[in-house]
């Protein structure tokens, strides 16, 4: 049976998600951006609501059972009060659910407990590579197997908390596969770039690049499981907060337009503006439902759950542009000036088509 | 608890009308195309007797059917309606059994004029009914009516004058079986919205009368005619809905717009049929020349067609679940206005879309009147003009989220 009322406790959690959203990470955003750095209070705070905690079994000292579902409703919401915030929250997501997914008992026992029973701590995951046509399935980092070790040799870009992570999910080619292997801090071989990344937006996160040159990774920590389902996670989440941010944007735009007059009449009631929205919400539906629609297959097990969730991804890639693109357009000079939150969703909006592999859920 | 699987019942009612496309509509597209004004006679009365032995029309509830809580009607004919579309757009808006007319009596009428006006649909022959809005000086704006209604007191009969201009299965309705028209008239012109009113006129009436069918760029199998009303008389018991209607309010309009909120997802979900025929043809078509649409790569490393096919689903997927929710919504009586004329915005831009670039990408078969692409092109364009142009429910969309009546934005 069709349905698209999420469960209560759905509705809860995304009620409190919300509250966080709207309360703490809204308002600190604009600050965060500029001075390159999210207070450390309001992470740990949004850690404390327990988003990842309860999407892991009690096996692993968690409390729940993972959903994606659950975890796109979240991820929407949480996106809606900023993105910098959300990601720096669900960064250690970055590296248990690929362990959760595709990791070895022993592997889980080891390394999920620690992270998820202690306050929020820089874990990371490096999938993205500094080439233009950095494909996940065809990565140009490179595992070899030696005697009872991998070698990993390439470089990263764009991995957040580099610096200071205690643990991290490093991805290569393995036998031409995408394989997830765990690295500790202060692998030998493992260099993290000196300065932090500049990048368009998300000036709040500390992104740094990675140099793999010869490191070496035990047996014990290659992720046994396929990549596919740990992309898939990845893809949905990066389609939910796309959602997120448009909505931002949109939400941002209506009011404004409702506001300013021009010529005698609220600009909202020109066609040329009222028909702007209205395609913008029209989009940001069609993204959801299809989202939405891709976590639903994954937690089903659906076969085609791959292909939704790619698909779902690459139209909330252009949808995200285009809401945001908009939401300055209707602001017209307002929305250049960094004062006013809109040209910052609007650098967001555009990192989407890059940002594959910087959300899992 | 979000859930994405199609209930069974409707899996069911889809597989059978699967069957029903592709032996008795595909093969004869084409040729019913080809010759405007012909009519398809064998899947019409192949449709009714099948319908028949089911039980009931087309309508989401079969007359009589007592409500028990939500159904799945909305969301069963949607399905219904795509899978037909699939087969053929214009030959599914000739299949009987209830069309815009017979949704207007769902949506607006008593019981009493529902199983007047409604059980004809399940008698022997096969009947139509049609909706009728639209004025030479009237489209969209359909406050700008100039049709009249005015009450004979003696005889408490109404007395229509009039033109209505395309109207989809006209003739099939007064003409070609025993069915009806909705006329939208006026009983106050200068009443503007609040003296809007519904009548419903049976085949046959005297004074009621199509005089002139049209010529179309695609759907040629659905006849698209006008009408003229001279002092056409119907009794008192046709204007649809309670007897209040009579009062000078916004309700007979307001009624007239709760019947498009019920609509236009189901004509959003005739766009989807078409655009998902499209995309499948055209997979075929590149399949059979080697060409083959890989998935999960970054745009940068894509082939210009797996771009556009990909954009393509995408378009189609979501335009899809956008009508499923507006359906699913009104199943289960949750005010839906928003999120239906989403859908239908959304179906009519991504059905021209896909079409367009479906015959561009196959060059000059695209172009070809040997395969069904340029005749898909040609059917799609219909999905943003009819049941509100795409402008028209932009407006709508826009009215909803910034909350303007419609004085507050034109």
């Amino acid at each position: 049976m069709y349905s698209f009322e999420p469960s209560d406790e759905q509705k809860m959690l995304v009620e409190a998600v919300s509250r966080y959203a709207a309360g703490d990470l809204r308002p600190a955003a604009h600050d965060a951006e500029e001075q390159g750095q999210l207070p450390p209070k309001l992470v740990s705070k949004g850690w404390e609501m327990g988003l990842l905690q309860a999407s892991i079994p009690e096996t692993w000292g968690g409390f729940g059972d993972r959903s994606a579902v659950t975890g796109v409703l979240a991820a929407e919401e949480m996106a809606h009060g900023d993105l910098a915030g959300t990601l720096a929250v669900m960064a250690p997501g970055l590296f248990v659910i690929p362990i959760l997914l595709a990791g070895a008992e022993e592997q889980k026992e080891k390394y999920i407990p620690p992270v998820i029973q202690a306050g929020w701590r820089p874990y990371t995951a490096a999938l993205i590579e500094p080439s233009f046509d950095f494909d996940p399935n065809d990565l140009k980092t490179v595992a070899e197997a030696k005697g009872i070790d991998f070698i990993l040799t390439g470089a990263k870009t764009c991995v957040p908390f580099a610096a200071d992570a205690e643990g991290m999910v490093i991805y290569a080619k393995l036998a031409g596969q995408t394989r997830g292997f765990i690295v500790p801090k202060g692998a030998a071989g493992l260099a993290v770039g000196e300065a932090r990344e500049k990048w368009m937006g998300l000036n709040a996160l500390p992104f740094y690049s990675l140099t793999l040159d010869g490191v070496k990774v035990p047996k014990e920590d290659l992720l046994p499981g396929e990549f596919a389902p740990v992309l898939d996670s990845k893809r949905v989440a990066l389609a939910a907060m796309a959602v997120g941010v448009a909505r931002a944007a949109f939400e941002y735009a209506r009011d404004y337009a409702r506001e300013r007059e021009v010529f005698g009449v609220k600009v909202a009631q020109k066609q040329a503006i009222a028909f702007m929205l209205a395609e913008m919400v029209t989009e940001i539906e069609a993204a959801r439902v299809t989202t939405w629609r891709a976590a639903w297959m994954i937690d089903q097990g659906k076969q085609e759950a791959g292909r939704e969730a790619y698909l779902a991804l690459t139209g909330a890639v252009d949808m995200v542009m285009m809401v945001t693109d908009r939401a300055v357009q209707i602001l017209g000079g307002y929305g250049y000036i960094r004062e006013y939150p809109v040209e910052l969703w609007m650098r967001n909006g555009r990192g989407f088509s890059a940002f594959t592999g910087l959300a899992i859920v | 608890m979000i859930d994405f699987e199609m209930p069974e019942k409707i899996q069911q009612i889809c597989t059978v009308i699967e069957t029903v496309a592709v032996n008795m509509m595909r093969p004869v597209a084409r040729e019913f195309d080809e010759n405007e004004h012909e009519i398809p006679w064998d899947y019409i009365n192949f449709m009714h007797t099948a319908t028949r032995a089911m039980g009931g029309g087309g309508s989401t509830m079969a007359p009589g059917e007592k409500k028990t809580g939500p159904g799945i009607g909305y969301q069963r004919l949607a399905a219904m309606i795509e899978m037909l579309s699939w087969g053929d757009a214009g030959m599914y808006l000739v299949t009987p059994g209830g069309m815009l007319g017979s949704a207007a009596v769902q949506a607006a009428g008593t019981p009493e004029q529902k199983e007047r006006f409604l059980a004809r649909f399940n008698g022997e022959k096969p009947v139509f009914d049609a909706m009728c809005m639209t004025e030479p000086q009237a489209g969209s704006d359909t406050s700008a009516i100039r049709t009249t209604a005015v009450l004979d007191e003696k005889t408490k009969e109404w007395v229509l004058n009039g033109e209505k201009i395309f109207v989809t299965a006209g003739k099939k309705a007064l003409i070609d079986s025993e069915g009806f028209v909705v006329i939208w008239a006026t009983i106050d012109p200068k009443a503007g919205r609040a003296g809007m009113r519904s009548f419903v006129v049976e085949a046959g009436t005297p004074g009621c009368k199509v005089v002139k069918q049209e010529h179309k760029l695609g759907i040629r199998v659905s006849d698209t005619v006008s009408i003229s009303l001279e002092n056409c008389r119907v009794p008192f018991e046709n204007i649809l809905g309670s007897p209040e209607v009579e009062q000078k309010t916004t309700k007979g309009f307001k009624g007239a717009m709760a019947t498009f909120d019920a609509t236009r997802p189901l004509v959003a979900a005739q766009a989807i049929g078409l655009a998902r025929a499209t995309l499948e043809l055209l997979r075929e078509m590149l399949t059979e020349k080697g060409v083959e649409i890989r998935y999960g790569l970054p745009r940068q490393k894509m082939t210009s067609i797996e771009r556009d096919f990909i954009d393509m689903e995408y378009m189609l997927r979501s335009a899809w679940l956008m009508v499923i929710k507006a359906t699913w919504m009104a199943d289960n009586g949750k005010p839906n206005a928003l999120e239906a004329s989403m859908s239908k915005v959304r179906a009519g831009d991504v059905v021209v879309k896909i079409t367009q670039k479906a015959v561009e990408m196959m060059g000059p078969l695209g172009y070809s009147r040997e395969y069904l692409l340029e005749k898909w092109f040609r059917d799609a364009k219909i999905s943003d003009i009819y049941e509100g142009t795409g402008q028209i429910n932009r407006l709508v969309v826009a009215r909803q989220i910034l909350g303007y009546r419609s004085g507050e934005l034109r």
